[in-house]
This record gives C-alpha cells, sequence and structure tokens, in this order.
C-alpha cells in the first residue's frame, strides 16, 4: 500500500515534469494517469482502517467509478477542440464538488460521534474539524466558481456585476469565516454545515461572475490550484500521502501557473480576485471615447493580392480563429503562400484564445509546424521587417491603447505590435469590442484595412483568390 | 494553540510533504513554455483528481445503512472518477495534436 502510494506520487511529479517539455509531455500525462490508476486500485484492494478492516460497500464503489469513467471518456472525447478550455473548467469543478461532498459526510460522521458519545472531548477533534470546515469552503467555492467560469465560456452565462460588488464579496467571505469558526466551536449542529455550503456556493458564483471573459483562464487556473489545496486537505484528514503529495503538488504549480498567466496580462493577481476589473461598463465608455475616426475596408482580392506579392506575411491568431474553427483553412492559406516564396509565420500571444496556449494547440491541429509559430517577443522582433500582418480574429492582444492609454483597463499588457509591420490586415466579424469590452484603436490606423466576415469562410475565399492571382 | 501545535506533532510528516511538494510544484512548473500552459494546466486538473481516493475510502467506511452517506459518497466517487478520466483523456486529446504535428 505505502509503496503504491509512493509510486503513485512519484508518478505525479515526473508527468507533470515531462509535460513541461513539448517532446515528453503526451509521455508525461500517460505516466500520471498510470500512477492515478494504480493508486486508485491501490485504495480499493488495500485499504485498512486504524482496525485492520477492509473498506466494503465495493458495488457502490465500482457502480460510480465505472459510470463515471464512461461519462468522463465520452464527454472528453466528444468536445470540440475548441470547447477545451470549458472542458478542463468542468471537470475541475467536478473535482471541487468531489473535495466537498467528502467533507460534508466525514462532517456528519464526526458531529454524529461527538453527540453520541460525550466521553469524547470535542477540543480533541478541533483540529479535524477544522480541516473538514476547510475542505468543504475551498471545495465548494471551487466547484461553483468553476460552473460559472464553464459557463461563461459557453455563452450561456453573461457578465453580471453591479456597484459595491467588491465589498459584498469581501462580506460574504467574512461571514463564510465566521460561519466556519462557529462549526469549529461547536461542531455538534450537523445542519449548520449544509448552510455553509450554501455560503461558500454562493461566495464562488459571487466571485466568478463579475469577472470578465479575458480573465478566465487566470481564473481556472487559481480555482484548479484551489481543488489542488482541497485534494491536500482531505490528505489531512485521512492521513494518506498521495492525495496530500498530489494536491499540494497541483496547488503549488496551479498558483505559480496563475501568477506566470497573471503578469502576461500585467494584472495583479489581487485585482483580479476582487473581481473589480469585470469588463464592466466603465471599461466600454471609456474606450468608446478615446477610439474614433474612419476605418478602411479592403475586398478579398486585393488583400489576397497583397499577401500573394509579399515577402513576408505574419498571421496573428485568436479567438475569432478558433470560434471559426478556422485553423485548417488558415494552414492552407499558409501553404499557398509558401508554395509562392512568402515567409509565413504565427504569432502567438500569451493569452490569445481563452486559455494560455489555446491558439498553439489549435494549430497544432491543423498541422501547423512547430518552428512556424513565434512567440510574443520573437514575433515583436520580426514584425519589423514584415510585409502584412494578418489578424484573424484577435483583438485586445493587438489593441494599442495597452500601450498607449493609461485609463484603458489592458494598459500595461504587452501586446503583439502589429503596426511594425508595412500593412495591417485584420478579419473580423464585426466592429464590436473585443473580450476586454474596449475598443481598438488599431482598427482606425491608416495603416489598417478591415475585412469583414467569418474567419473560416474569409479564409477559404483568401485560398482561392491567392490561387488565381 | 496547544491543539494545534499537538496537531503539528503528531502530523510532522505530512507537514515536511507539503513543504517539500510546494518546492517541487514551483520548481517542475518554473520553466514550461507558454506553448503548454494549457495542457499543464489540464493534466494539472486530471492529477488533482485524487480527491477521489478520498471519496473511495468515505465510501467504503460508510455503514451500508447510512443511505445519506452513501448516496453522498456515490455522488462524490462519480463525480471524482469524471474528474480523473476526463482530466486526463482531455490532456491526451491535445497533447495528441503536438505529437502528429512532430512527425511532419
Amino acid at each position: 500500500m505505502t509503496i503504491i502510494y509512493i509510486l503513485a506520487s512519484v508518478s505525479f511529479i515526473f508527468g507533470l515534469k515531462m509535460l513541461s517539455h513539448p517532446a515528453s509531455a503526451r509521455k508525461g500525462n500517460l505516466i500520471a494517469a498510470a500512477g492515478m490508476t494504480l493508486a486508485i486500485f491501490g485504495t480499493i484492494f488495500l485499504y485498512r482502517n486504524e482496525a485492520g478492516e477492509k473498506l466494503h460497500n465495493y458495488g457502490w464503489i465500482f457502480s460510480g467509478i465505472i459510470l463515471g469513467s464512461i461519462v468522463g471518456t465520452l464527454v472528453a472525447k466528444k468536445v470540440k477542440m475548441t470547447a477545451m478550455p470549458e472542458m478542463v473548467s468542468m471537470f475541475n469543478g467536478m473535482g471541487g464538488a468531489c473535495a466537498a461532498l467528502i467533507s460534508m459526510i466525514e462532517y456528519g460522521h464526526y458531529s454524529h460521534l461527538l453527540e453520541t458519545d460525550t466521553l469524547l472531548a470535542v477540543s480533541d477533534y478541533r483540529m479535524t474539524i477544522l480541516i473538514i470546515v476547510l475542505g468543504l469552503i475551498i471545495g465548494s467555492v471551487s466547484f461553483a466558481g468553476s460552473m460559472i467560469a464553464w459557463g461563461k465560456l459557453n455563452g450561456t452565462v453573461g457578465d453580471f456585476s453591479f456597484k459595491g460588488q467588491s465589498i459584498i464579496n469581501i462580506l460574504f467571505l467574512i461571514a463564510i469565516l465566521c460561519m466556519g469558526a462557529y462549526i469549529i466551536s461547536n461542531p455538534t449542529h450537523p445542519f449548520m454545515i449544509y448552510v455553509l455550503f450554501a455560503l461558500a456556493l454562493l461566495y464562488g458564483i459571487m466571485f466568478t461572475m463579475p469577472i470578465g471573459g479575458a480573465d478566465m483562464p487566470v481564473v481556472i487556473s487559481l480555482l484548479n490550484s484551489f481543488t489542488g489545496v482541497a485534494a491536500a486537505i482531505g490528505g489531512f484528514l485521512y492521513d494518506n500521502k498521495v492525495m496530500l503529495t498530489g494536491g499540494i503538488l497541483v496547488g503549488a504549480a496551479g498558483t505559480l501557473l496563475t501568477v506566470l498567466m497573471c503578469k502576461a496580462m500585467n494584472r495583479s493577481l489581487l485585482n483580479v480576485l476582487i473581481g473589480s476589473f469585470g469588463g464592466g461598463n466603465s471599461a466600454v465608455s471609456n474606450g468608446n471615447s478615446s477610439a474614433g475616426g474612419t476605418i478602411k475596408e479592403i475586398s478579398l482580392s486585393d488583400a489576397a493580392t497583397v499577401m500573394a506579392y509579399a515577402n513576408k506575411v505574419i498571421i496573428v491568431p485568436g479567438y475569432g480563429l478558433a470560434v471559426a474553427q478556422a485553423q485548417h483553412v488558415c494552414h492552407e492559406l499558409e501553404k499557398q503562400l509558401e508554395e509562392r516564396g512568402v515567409e509565413v509565420k504565427y504569432a502567438i500571444h500569451p493569452v490569445a484564445g481563452r486559455m494560455p496556449g489555446h491558439m498553439n494547440v489549435l494549430l497544432a491541429e491543423a498541422d501547423v509546424s512547430y518552428d512556424k509559430l513565434a512567440e510574443m517577443d520573437e514575433a515583436n522582433e520580426e514584425l519589423k521587417n514584415t510585409d502584412v500582418a494578418l489578424i484573424l480574429g484577435a483583438n485586445d492582444v493587438v489593441n494599442p491603447a495597452a500601450k498607449t492609454d493609461p485609463s484603458s483597463p489592458i494598459y500595461g499588457m504587452p501586446i503583439i505590435d502589429v503596426e511594425q509591420a508595412k500593412t495591417v490586415i485584420v478579419n473580423k466579424r464585426s466592429m464590436k469590442p473585443g473580450y476586454a469590452g474596449i475598443e481598438n484603436e488599431l482598427f482606425f490606423r491608416p495603416k489598417t484595412s478591415m475585412l469583414f466576415g467569418d474567419a473560416k469562410k474569409v479564409l477559404q475565399e483568401l485560398v482561392t483568390e491567392i490561387k488565381n492571382v | 494553540m496547544s491543539e494545534f501545535l499537538t496537531f503539528v506533532s503528531t502530523h510532522q510528516q505530512m507537514f515536511y510533504i507539503v513543504i517539500l511538494m510546494i518546492f517541487v510544484g514551483v520548481e517542475v512548473i518554473g520553466r514550461v513554455p507558454s506553448v503548454l500552459h494549457t495542457p499543464l494546466m489540464s493534466g494539472a486538473n486530471a492529477i488533482h483528481g485524487v480527491v477521489i481516493i478520498g471519496a473511495i475510502i468515505v465510501m467504503g467506511k460508510a455503514e451500508p445503512g447510512n443511505t445519506v452517506a452513501l448516496i453522498l459518497g456515490f455522488i462524490a466517487v462519480f463525480l471524482g472518477t469524471l474528474n480523473v478520466v476526463g482530466g486526463f483523456v482531455v490532456t491526451d486529446r491535445m497533447l495528441e495534436m503536438f505529437k502528429s504535428k512532430k512527425k511532419n
């Protein structure tokens, strides 16, 4: 049993380590999965409690596992590539809910124990209750938050914020903490734990609700590390080392990942946490007033000609590309241009799309070769001698306001500086502002020409046009 | 406070693990290229599915007569599995694409 747990823990560490190198990533994932399987079956068959008894209720356990595996595999296999971020969020929520449920059952167990057996001193169990309460709070916040994040990425839940929301959120948090403290000092009211559960769920919702879509990746990563901590708390509860290792590992890694993402967007974690950004109304009106002027449209054939005779084209993909599922056509365009001797590269902003790395995953699906993808700094260097920058459904990551307008909510975020290129062609569905809800001055610049339409359709037509040039 | 101190000393090992794991977690992630952020997040997401072990233990300990615990435990096991299996499959699907591209 111990050996199995050690093996599993090591496999998690190696798995994560290998996941951070492109070449070994897949193997790393499989290793972690194998470790997990080992740990699960080890627990089922070898677990003994203090009295040396085996577990029972095998029927329930196995039916839960089998049902979960089937549903999990089906859902994960069926989901479209563009919906991956939502999926991660949803599975994360499941983990959080699982942790919360464990805490609820254990609380019921202990509170029953303390009530019936007066010989037990409450103080001996205080730490255990504290752990249970913490597990419940973190688990349910993570669950509710993930569900909202899932809905938001899905488009089913809109942004919702009101004045003073951050104050109310803080009040909520205080209420939850007081409630938790009360339960810890009086652990014999089984009913209270449900109230706490409800409160924590509400807080999770309130916490995620006002956060704008551009921040969703950060939030998901944060909730991910929350669930990790919840799992680790479970490890404390059962003196279970593999849960502790896995949980803390994810907690630490997830927190670091969150900070890395925040840095990429130049926002502080606190700022995201209090939820003051919101992509709210004030931001939109701010942007509107600063941008203006006329936009220039370009016809398909013109765009095709410009690109076909360019020496170097840099494509800046964004969420629009993902929505339109245009990655294959995009690759097609790249091949067409290369046949004509045009050098094509992709500039990937770290937060383009809805998750860091979203664009890489997407383009990888379309077999775009690895060395064509340039990270932001590299791309900005190359843009200086680029003829055409083609922006596909990206907006905020190329918005010059991040550099010039201190009142803009994205001020200070590093951007892909497409204006260094000789010509900029922007493909968008409409003039609507991007995910952060702010206008983009870039579209009004003299160098920029707009090519309206769905990314996939436009690209297909571009490919045909280029063939004819 | 004294309760806390006794807790720490009885669970020393656990605290060592916590501290070491924090460093390992930070160390392992520190040098990841941003290309792999999404798969990494997804992989980490699958790994914290270890909560399922807690769910299994809860379930296995519940007295057969305790319906509430059984039902909640069943849901917990189900959700935990969903987290583990779904997480790994999604990660694998993402990484599959990196692989197929490597061959070209």
